[in-house]
């Protein structure tokens, strides 16, 4: 089954959100996404200072099996990227929710995102 | 979608693959393993030890009657003369039956078990049409042949350079006949057929053997150290090995001299009008199959336009090769390419220089580009 923690924001295209104190989130993809990915090979990812809108395309996901892409759950400014999952994207499959892979500071309006127990409910009726 | 609301059909193994922990997809009407847990190392498992796939899903046909040869030499593009003439009993053949147009119904092998007995295996999706275009074919040509469809029977690919041992250890009745097997034929061992063949690109065995032996058959490989490997695995291992999938790489519409599969027709005899010949020898080839190699960073998918500079092709196949670490496939181009060349592939919009190389990509464990 998979492992929804109950401290984290989540999007019905299978992204986490964590925010900081200092308000900035961190954005990865959920273990269910990388369960039904499997392998994980290749990732690609926003540039750092991009302006993202909410549910834009903004990078992609592709494991041996298929390309999937992964999609910003709020709108902000791209602070940071995770330059060691890209040279390593199989650490997504490892450990989702320990693997980030990048940081927005938000702007507008807060996103309409999940909680845990909608997240779950999302994925079992799948 | 939810593929668990149709109907599909269970190899006697599925209870053992759900209790292993496998991840069950819809794959030509049945529900199968496409891995266990890391489809990547369970393709290195068969590449550097042994690893075994249930592919009961595909379809052992018996042919047998006294002019199971003469029919068969109309129905393949390969010429199932070369299997008596190779003088080694059970030794097998691949090839592609092909529609009057020329165009390939499927990829088969066919085992010769004696002058008026063969053994062909068939695709999963395609085994009912396949048995369709058999049976009036057969009444057409007022053959003394029976086609058997052995439903009964599963089928355990062990694949890898340990399969063979790692077989024996778990079934040494199998040892002694099995051990004088050639690559690429087979022999009825017991109710066991052991077959030197693959879909790898290693040494291993195929075994078909009664439906209700598999489970134990399975469990006894498991405790012999071979890997259970699912869909996902068996499909970067062909890939590797420059082997065709039927439905991605060739179909009805397709000409075996256009999709790398030239080799397998058999011109030799003027006599042998086979079904689609008149077709090939009107149409020659148009396009030349070559392996690509991506330089930049990406997946490579089947459909991706590929840039030449003879001209534009496509991939046919593509996926990531976990030997290279790169990604590769498979693509048809312009006749004029050659191996070595430059070329880009539009990745989802953007250009990702890529370069041709000969197939296969991988042969026993060893990078051949």
């Amino acid at each position: 089954m998979s492992n929804v923690p109950a401290d984290l924001k989540y999007t019905a295209s299978h992204e986490w959100v964590r925010y900081a104190p200092d308000g900035t989130a961190t954005v990865g993809v959920t273990d269910h996404a990388q369960e039904a990915l499997g392998d994980i090979v290749f990732l690609e990812l926003p540039e750092p200072g991009r302006s993202l809108v909410a549910e834009e395309s903004c990078g992609v996901i592709e494991s041996v099996k298929a390309a999937s892409d992964i999609y910003s759950p709020l709108a902000g400014e791209v602070l940071e990227v995770n330059s060691a999952v890209l040279k390593a994207p199989e650490r997504v499959n490892a450990d989702a929710y320990a693997t980030w892979l990048f940081k927005v500071r938000p702007a507008g309006e807060a996103p309409a995102l999940l909680d845990a127990a909608a997240y779950q409910a999302a994925i079992d009726e799948e | 979608m939810n593929d668990t609301d149709f109907p599909v059909l269970h190899t006697p193994l599925y209870d053992a693959h759900v209790a292993a922990g496998a991840r069950m997809v819809a794959f030509a009407g049945w529900r199968m393993p496409v891995n266990y847990g890391s489809q990547i190392e369970e393709h290195h498992a068969v590449r550097r030890d042994a690893g075994m796939f249930d592919v009961s899903h595909m379809l052992a046909l018996d042919l047998e009657g006294l002019d199971a040869t003469r029919w068969l030499r109309v129905l393949l593009a390969n010429d199932v003369a070369r299997l008596a003439r190779a003088n080694v009993p059970g030794k097998a053949l691949y090839s592609c039956m092909l529609n009057g147009k020329g165009g390939v119904i499927d990829d088969l092998i066919v085992y010769r078990l004696g002058d008026a007995h063969y053994r062909i295996v068939i695709n999963a999706g395609t085994a009912i049409k396949d048995v369709a275009w058999m049976r009036p074919h057969i009444a057409t040509c007022k053959t003394n042949v029976v086609l058997n469809e052995r439903r009964d029977l599963a089928m355990i690919a062990v694949q890898g350079p340990n399969a063979r041992e790692k077989t024996w250890k778990a079934l040494p009745q199998l040892k002694e006949v099995s051990e004088g097997l050639t690559v690429f034929s087979g022999a009825q061992i017991g109710d066991c057929f052991v077959g030197r063949t693959g879909y790898t690109g290693e040494d291993g065995f195929e075994l078909t053997l009664p439906a209700e032996r598999a489970t134990a058959t399975w469990n006894a490989l498991v405790a012999a150290g071979v890997k259970p490997c699912g869909l996902g695995a068996r499909d970067t291992l062909r890939l590797e090995a420059g082997m065709n999938l039927y439905g991605q790489d060739m179909d009805e519409e397709s000409s075996p001299l256009d999709t790398g599969l030239a080799w397998t027709v058999d011109f030799s005899d003027p006599a042998r009008s086979f079904t689609g010949r008149v077709m090939l020898e009107a149409h020659p080839a148009r396009q030349t199959v070559l392996g690509l190699v991506l330089d930049d960073r990406g997946v490579l998918r089947s459909h991706m336009p590929v840039f030449a500079a003879s001209g534009e092709g496509v991939i046919t196949s593509g996926s990531f090769s976990p030997t290279l670490g790169k990604s590769i496939a498979f693509a048809r181009l312009p006749l004029d390419t050659g191996a070595g060349e430059r070329v880009e592939v539009d990745v989802r919009g953007k250009r990702l220089a890529a370069h041709t190389v000969k197939l296969p990509f991988v042969r026993h464990g060893k990078a051949l580009v």
